[in-house]
C-alpha cells in the first residue's frame, strides 16, 4: 500500500478521506496483502498469460498478420457494495426503458419533437437517424436489446452518466472473459466474498433473441459481424461461441420475399433473430447506405414485415449523442412521470442561445464535442487552448451552434491497480460500463460489467483505443442477499449444427485447406531445388521447372524471387493468402492452431530480412511450421462437414500439384536422370520411404510406383484419391445428393499403365504423362464443381445500382 | 400569353434498361416512379412493366410519403427492363408574389428550436433543414451565396436571386459529374447537371438555416402546339429541382437549371432531403461482371380536354 495515496480532489474507491480502508474492501485487501509480493507477482503474471493463451485481443487497426494488441486486464477487481449497486441498477433500468420508449417515439409519432421536448436538430440532422426505418415496429416493441451506459464517480461520491451506447454496445464479451480470468486468479476470493455471478445474463440475452420466433423448436439466431478487420472481432467470435450462435457476415444471409435466410451447406435456413455488431446504416444497401458491401440487401423489408428481430433495432444509433443528455430529464418527466435516478454530466447544447452564451463564457471548465459523428471533431478541453485557438473555436461555435455540445469536465474517481514488475498498488482514474438486456419481464442489469482505467496516474480519459486497461467489477451481496441471479452458467460451446454451417465459412475452410497444402507443396519443391544448387547439372533443369510452374520469376535472382510477396504465383503470396483464409475461419481455429500460423509467418519474414541466411534453412523452418499447422487441423478441429471440405481442399490441391509436376517431368520424352529422380522423391516427401524399401539408387518405375500408386504412402497420389473418394461419400451421406465421380476415368487410365515398360518405352512414358495431366485437370474441375454445389452465390459481388 | 386556368396533360414514358455482362442471380429493386399526389397534379393513368417478371413485389409509401414499389427477382437474368408509363394532368399553381413573403431572417428564426410545441406542418418542414448524405452544411456555401442574402429581403425573393445566381454562374455540363462527385467539388468547378444545381442550391439555403427539399420529376420535352418554342434543359432524362419553405406560402418549387419557377412544364414524382431519398430506381444486384445502363425518357404533351 506504500505507493497508494488519497487525492484530495477525487473520490477514492479504496480509501476514505482520512486514509482508512472502506469497509467493503476490507476482506479482499487483507487477503491479498497477506499473500505477500511474490504471490502478487504470480497473480499478475497468471492474468497476463491467460489473456495471451485465450487469445483475447483488441485490434487497434486490425491486420491479419497478427499485430492484434493483447487486451489489458488488471486482475484486481473493482469492488462495489451491494447497497450502492442497487442504486446504479435502478438508474440503469429506468434509463434503458426511457431510451427504448424514446426510440419508439422518434421512429413513430415524433410527439417529443412536436411538443418541444427534443430539438429536431438532434434527430433530423443526425446521420444515424435513419429515415427509412421510420414506421418500423420491432417485435414486442423492443428497440434496445442490449444497452450499455458509461458512468464515472464524481468527487461528491455520486455516480454520473457520461454517455449511452445504443448502437451495438461493445464489451459484454470482454466482461465475461475478464470474469473468467479473474476468477481463476483469485478463485477463493470470489467465492468467499459472495461475488454476484454474471453468466446467467447471457443466457437471458440468447433466450430473448429467440423468444419472438414462433417456431421455437427450429428458431435460429445469428451474430452478424463486419468481419475480421473490425477492432472488436475477437469479441464477436467470443460472444458467438459463448451464445452457441453462428458467426456470420452479411453475404452469408439473404432475403427472399420478407424472410431472412442463412446460406448453409445444407441449403437456406430461416433466421429469426440477428444480434448485429455492424452499425445499422451499413445493414441494408437497398434502403440504407448504398455504399455498404457488408450488409444484407432487403433486411429492412424483413424488419418492416415483422419477420426478423434485429438487435439492436435498426436506427437505434441516433441516441448516441452527447447533446441529448441535457434533454432526457424532461423526457423522463414527460414519458414516465419520473425524475431520472442517475444524473448525467452537466451538458449544454449550443443550439440554444443561452446555452451558447454560457459555453463561450465558461470554456475553461468545459469539454466541447461535436453533436454529429460525421463532423470528425475531436473533443476539445477548453483549458488547453491558447487565445488564438480559443477564438477560432468560438467562431466555429457561433457559425454553426447546432453542431456543438459542451460538457462539464468530470473528475473521475480513482481505484487501486497493480503496477510494476514487483507489483505495487497505484491509483488510476476509473470509469465503468454497465450493461442491460431486454427480457420478457423487462430490462435486467448485468451485476458487474467492465471497469476501464487510465494508462497513467494523471490521465482523466479512460479509453481502450488510447491504451488504458480494464478491470472486472465485483458486485458484493447486499445485506438481504436476496438478489435473483441465475447461476453462473459454465460457458458451453454448444457447437454449431450441421445445417447452420454458413456456406462462406465452409468455403473459407476449403480454401484454408487448399492454401495450406499449396504452401507445403511449394515449400517442398523449392527446398529440394535449393538443395541441389551446388550441382549445376541438376540445378539448371529443376530451377527451370520451378520457373515454368511460376514459383520463381524468370531472369530474377531466385532467392529474391522466393521472398517477394508481390509475385502472384510465388510462395510468399500464398502464405499471405493462407493467413487471409485463416483469419476468415478464425472462429473455428484453436488458439494454438492460430498461433502456429503467426509463428511461421514471423519466421519467414525474419528470414527475408536476414540477407546472409540460407534460403534452405528458411524453407526448413517453414515446412516444420506448416506441418504443425496441418497437425492442429487433425487434432484440434471438430470433424464436421466444414472440416471435411477443408480436408477435401487439401487432398485435391495435393493431387493437382503432384500429378502436374510428374506429368511435366515425364512428358518431355527424354529419360529422367537419376539425380532428378532423387529430386522428385524429395519434392514428393518420399526419399526415406524409397530408401527403406529399395536400398538402392532410384529407378523410374519404382519411383512412379511409390509416388503414384502406393496406397500405403501418405504422400502418394493413390492415397489422396482414395481420401477424396471417402470424404465425398461422407459428405453425400450427410448432405444428400450423389457422389461426384469425376476422378475415376483418369484413375482408371493411370492404372492401365504398364509400369515395367516405362524405362524402355517412350510411348509408355507419354501415356503416363497424359494420364497424369488428365488427373490434374479432373481434380481442378472437381474443385470448381464443389464450389458451384456448396458455395454458389458466395463469390458473387453485391453491387448497388441506381438510375 | 398562355391561359393559366387551362390544365396541361402529358404522357410520360420512362424506360430504364440494365444489360449485365454476366448473369445476375438475385436482384432487389426499389422504384419511385409513381407521381406523388399534389393539389395541382392528378395522375390519370399509371403502369410499370418489368422484365423479367419479379418473384416478389409490394407497393407502399416511403417514410417521406412518396409512393414506392419494392421488388425482387430471384432467377438468373442478363437484363432488367423497367418501363414506366403514365398520364398526368398538371394545373397552374397560385400566384405567389415573392415580395410578399417573410424576410429570410424571420423564417430562419421561426425554424429554430425554442422548447415550444410545434404543429405537424412545422414538424414536417424541419425534416429538410439539416445535413443529409449528399448535402453538406458549410461556410463555403454561405460565402458563395452572400450577395443574395441581403438583410430583410423576403425569403422567396432571396431564393429566386440564389436560383438566378447559380444559373448564371454554373455551366450545364452533362457527363462531367456523377452522383458521387462531392458537392464541394461541384461548387468549386461550377459545372454539373440538374441534380448538382439542385444540391448546391439546397446546401446554400440550409447553410443559412432555411428548409429546402429535393424534388424529382420530368420536364416537357416538346413544345406545345401553337406555343413559341422555348428550349428547356434537362428534358431528355428525369429532372430535378428544389422546393424552398417560404412562408406564408409554404413550399415553393424553383428550377435552378432553367432559372424558373416550377409550373405546368414540370411533372412531380417524389421529394426528399436529397437525391438519395428519391432516386427513381435503386437496387442491389448479386452477380458478376459489369453492366450498361440505358435510360429513355419522353414527355409528350397531350391535347388539353375541352
Amino acid at each position: 500500500m506504500a505507493g497508494y495515496a488519497v487525492d484530495a480532489g477525487r473520490y477514492d474507491e479504496l480509501l476514505t478521506a482520512d486514509g482508512s480502508l472502506r469497509s467493503h474492501w476490507q476482506p479482499l485487501v487483507s487477503r491479498l496483502l497477506g499473500n505477500g509480493s511474490a504471490a502478487t507477482r504470480r497473480d499478475v503474471d497468471l492474468a497476463r498469460r491467460l489473456i495471451v493463451e485465450n487469445g483475447v485481443t483488441y485490434n487497434v487497426y486490425a491486420d491479419p498478420q497478427g499485430r492484434d494488441r493483447p487486451w489489458v486486464l488488471d486482475p484486481l477487481p473493482l469492488l462495489v457494495s451491494g447497497s450502492e449497486w442497487r442504486q446504479i441498477e435502478a438508474g440503469v433500468l429506468q434509463r434503458a426503458e426511457l431510451l427504448n420508449a424514446l426510440l419508439a417515439d422518434l421512429y413513430g409519432p415524433q410527439q417529443l419533437i412536436a411538443d418541444g421536448s427534443i430539438p429536431s436538430e438532434l434527430v433530423f440532422g443526425h446521420p444515424n437517424y435513419l429515415w427509412p426505418c421510420r414506421g418500423t415496429r420491432p417485435l414486442q416493441g423492443t428497440w434496445l436489446h442490449l444497452y450499455a451506459v458509461d458512468l464515472a464517480r464524481g468527487p461528491d461520491g455520486r455516480w454520473w452518466i457520461l454517455g449511452d451506447r445504443t448502437q451495438s454496445p461493445s464489451g459484454p464479451g470482454y466482461a465475461l472473459e475478464n470474469r473468467q480470468i479473474v476468477s481463476r486468479v483469485y478463485p477463493e476470493a470470489a467465492k468467499d466474498l459472495g461475488v454476484r455471478p454474471i453468466g446467467g445474463f447471457f443466457a437471458g440475452l440468447r433466450a430473448n433473441l429467440l423468444a419472438t420466433a414462433t417456431a421455437t423448436d427450429q428458431a435460429l439466431a445469428v451474430v452478424l459481424t463486419p468481419g475480421p478487420f473490425n477492432e472488436t472481432y475477437f469479441e464477436h467470435a467470443y460472444l458467438a461461441r459463448h451464445l452457441g450462435l453462428p458467426l456470420v457476415e452479411g453475404h452469408d444471409l439473404t432475403v427472399r420475399g420478407d424472410t431472412v435466410y442463412l446460406k448453409t451447406l445444407a441449403g437456406l435456413r430461416r433466421v429469426h433473430a440477428i444480434l448485429r455488431r455492424l452499425d445499422d446504416d451499413y445493414c441494408d444497401p437497398v434502403e440504407l447506405r448504398a455504399d455498404s458491401a457488408l450488409g444484407v440487401p432487403g433486411l429492412l423489408g424483413a424488419v418492416r414485415a415483422g419477420r426478423v428481430v434485429v438487435a439492436n433495432a435498426l436506427g437505434s444509433g441516433v441516441l448516441e449523442s452527447a447533446a441529448l443528455l441535457g434533454f432526457l430529464p424532461g423526457v423522463a418527466q414527460r414519458m414516465l412521470g419520473e425524475s431520472l435516478l442517475l444524473p448525467s454530466v452537466a451538458t449544454w447544447w449550443c443550439g440554444e442561445q443561452p446555452a451558447l452564451d454560457y459555453v463561450v463564457e465558461h470554456l475553461d471548465t468545459l469539454v466541447v464535442k461535436g453533436v454529429y459523428p460525421n463532423q470528425h471533431f475531436d473533443a476539445v478541453f477548453g483549458r488547453d487552448l491558447d487565445t488564438a485557438a480559443r477564438q477560432a473555436l468560438v467562431r466555429r461555435l457561433r457559425a454553426r451552434p447546432n453542431a456543438y455540445v459542451a460538457q462539464e469536465r468530470v473528475q473521475f474517481s480513482q481505484a487501486p491497480a497493480w503496477r510494476g514488475s514487483a507489483p505495487q498498488l497505484n491509483a488510476r482514474s476509473v470509469g465503468i460500463r454497465v450493461y442491460a438486456i431486454a427480457t420478457a419481464g423487462g430490462y435486467r442489469v448485468l451485476p458487474g460489467g467492465m471497469a476501464r482505467i487510465a494508462s497513467d496516474a494523471a490521465i482523466d480519459v479512460v479509453s481502450t483505443q488510447r491504451g488504458g486497461g480494464s478491470k472486472d467489477i465485483w458486485v458484493l451481496p447486499g445485506i438481504s442477499g436476496s438478489e435473483d441471479d441465475a447461476g453462473d452458467s459454465v460457458p458451453v460451446d454448444l457447437g454449431v449444427r450441421r445445417d447452420e454451417l454458413p456456406s462462406s465459412l465452409v468455403e473459407n475452410l476449403f480454401w484454408l485447406g487448399r492454401y495450406a497444402e499449396r504452401c507445403e507443396d511449394k515449400t517442398r519443391l523449392l527446398r529440394a531445388t535449393f538443395a541441389v544448387r551446388a550441382e549445376p547439372g541438376i540445378w539448371k533443369p529443376t530451377l527451370a521447372a520451378c520457373r515454368a510452374m511460376g514459383l520463381l520469376e524468370d531472369e530474377r535472382d531466385p532467392v529474391q524471387s522466393l521472398f517477394d510477396a508481390s509475385h502472384p504465383l510465388g510462395l510468399a503470396a500464398d502464405l499471405t493468402r493462407l493467413a487471409w483464409a485463416a483469419s476468415h475461419s478464425r472462429s473455428r481455429l484453436s488458439l494454438e492452431h492460430w498461433r502456429s500460423l503467426t509463428v511461421l509467418q514471423r519466421q519467414f519474414n525474419e528470414a527475408e530480412a536476414d540477407e546472409r541466411g540460407d534460403p534452405r534453412e528458411a524453407l526448413d523452418h517453414l515446412l516444420l511450421g506448416l506441418a504443425a499447422f496441418a497437425g492442429f487441423t487433425l487434432d484440434d478441429m471438430t470433424q464436421d462437414d466444414g472440416w471435411r471440405l477443408l480436408m477435401l481442399g487439401r487432398q485435391l490441391e495435393r493431387l493437382q500439384f503432384l500429378s502436374g509436376l510428374l506429368a511435366q517431368r515425364l512428358g518431355s520424352g527424354r529419360k529422367v536422370p537419376r539425380a532428378e529422380l532423387d529430386w522428385l522423391l524429395d519434392v514428393g516427401g518420399s526419399t526415406i520411404t524409397y530408401r527403406t524399401r529399395h536400398m538402392a539408387q532410384p529407378q523410374l518405375a519404382p519411383t512412379v510406383q511409390l509416388l503414384v500408386f502406393d496406397e500405403s504412402n501418405p504422400r502418394a497420389l493413390a492415397f489422396h484419391w482414395r481420401g477424396v473418394r471417402r470424404t465425398l461419400e461422407r459428405l453425400s451421406e450427410s448432405l444428400g445428393g450423389g457422389v461426384e465421380d469425376s476422378l475415376s476415368a483418369s484413375i482408371r487410365q493411370l492404372q492401365n499403365i504398364e509400369l515395367h515398360q516405362l524405362d524402355g518405352s517412350l510411348a509408355a512414358r507419354a501415356s503416363l504423362a497424359e494420364a497424369l495431366q488428365g488427373l490434374e485437370s479432373a481434380a481442378a474441375q472437381l474443385c470448381d464443381r464443389l464450389g458451384m454445389r456448396h458455395f454458389s452465390h458466395v463469390g458473387l459481388d453485391v453491387r448497388t445500382v441506381a438510375a | 400569353m398562355t391561359d393559366d386556368s387551362v390544365p396541361w396533360r402529358y404522357r410520360v414514358r420512362h424506360v430504364t434498361r440494365y444489360d449485365y455482362d454476366g448473369e445476375v442471380a438475385h436482384s432487389h429493386q426499389m422504384l419511385r416512379l409513381m407521381p406523388r399526389f399534389m393539389p395541382h397534379q392528378t395522375t390519370l393513368h399509371h403502369e410499370v412493366r418489368i422484365s423479367p417478371e419479379p418473384a416478389y413485389s409490394v407497393e407502399g409509401e416511403d417514410a417521406l410519403g412518396n409512393p414506392i414499389t419494392r421488388l425482387q427477382i430471384d432467377r438468373p437474368h442478363d437484363s432488367l427492363i423497367v418501363d414506366a408509363r403514365m398520364e398526368v394532368e398538371v394545373r397552374a399553381r397560385p400566384p405567389r408574389p415573392a415580395a410578399e413573403s417573410l424576410p429570410w431572417e424571420a423564417v430562419v428564426e421561426s425554424l429554430r428550436y425554442a422548447a415550444q410545441p410545434i404543429d405537424l406542418l412545422e414538424l414536417e418542414v424541419r425534416r429538410y433543414r439539416g445535413e443529409s448524405p449528399y448535402v453538406r452544411i458549410k461556410q463555403d456555401f454561405n460565402a458563395f451565396a452572400q450577395e443574395c442574402f441581403e438583410p430583410g429581403r423576403p425569403v422567396l425573393e432571396t431564393a429566386e436571386a440564389l436560383m438566378n445566381l447559380i444559373h448564371s454562374q454554373f455551366t450545364y455540363a452533362p457527363g462531367e459529374t456523377e452522383i458521387s462527385t462531392p458537392l464541394m467539388e461541384v461548387l468549386h468547378n461550377r459545372r454539373g447537371v440538374c441534380q448538382d444545381y439542385a444540391h448546391v442550391m439546397i446546401a446554400c439555403l440550409r447553410s443559412r438555416g432555411l428548409a429546402a427539399r429535393y424534388v424529382s420529376g420530368y420536364l416537357r420535352t416538346l413544345p406545345r402546339d401553337g406555343e413559341p418554342e422555348e428550349e428547356l434543359v434537362g428534358a431528355d432524362a428525369s429532372h430535378a429541382w428544389v422546393a424552398v419553405h417560404a412562408p406564408p406560402y409554404g413550399w415553393v418549387a424553383l428550377d435552378p437549371t432553367n432559372n424558373l419557377r416550377v409550373g405546368r412544364d414540370h411533372v412531380t414524382l417524389a421529394w426528399g432531403r436529397d437525391f438519395g431519398d428519391v432516386s427513381p430506381l435503386r437496387g442491389v444486384i448479386l452477380g458478376v461482371g459489369e453492366h450498361t445502363l440505358t435510360v429513355n425518357v419522353s414527355v409528350q404533351p397531350l391535347p388539353t380536354p375541352a
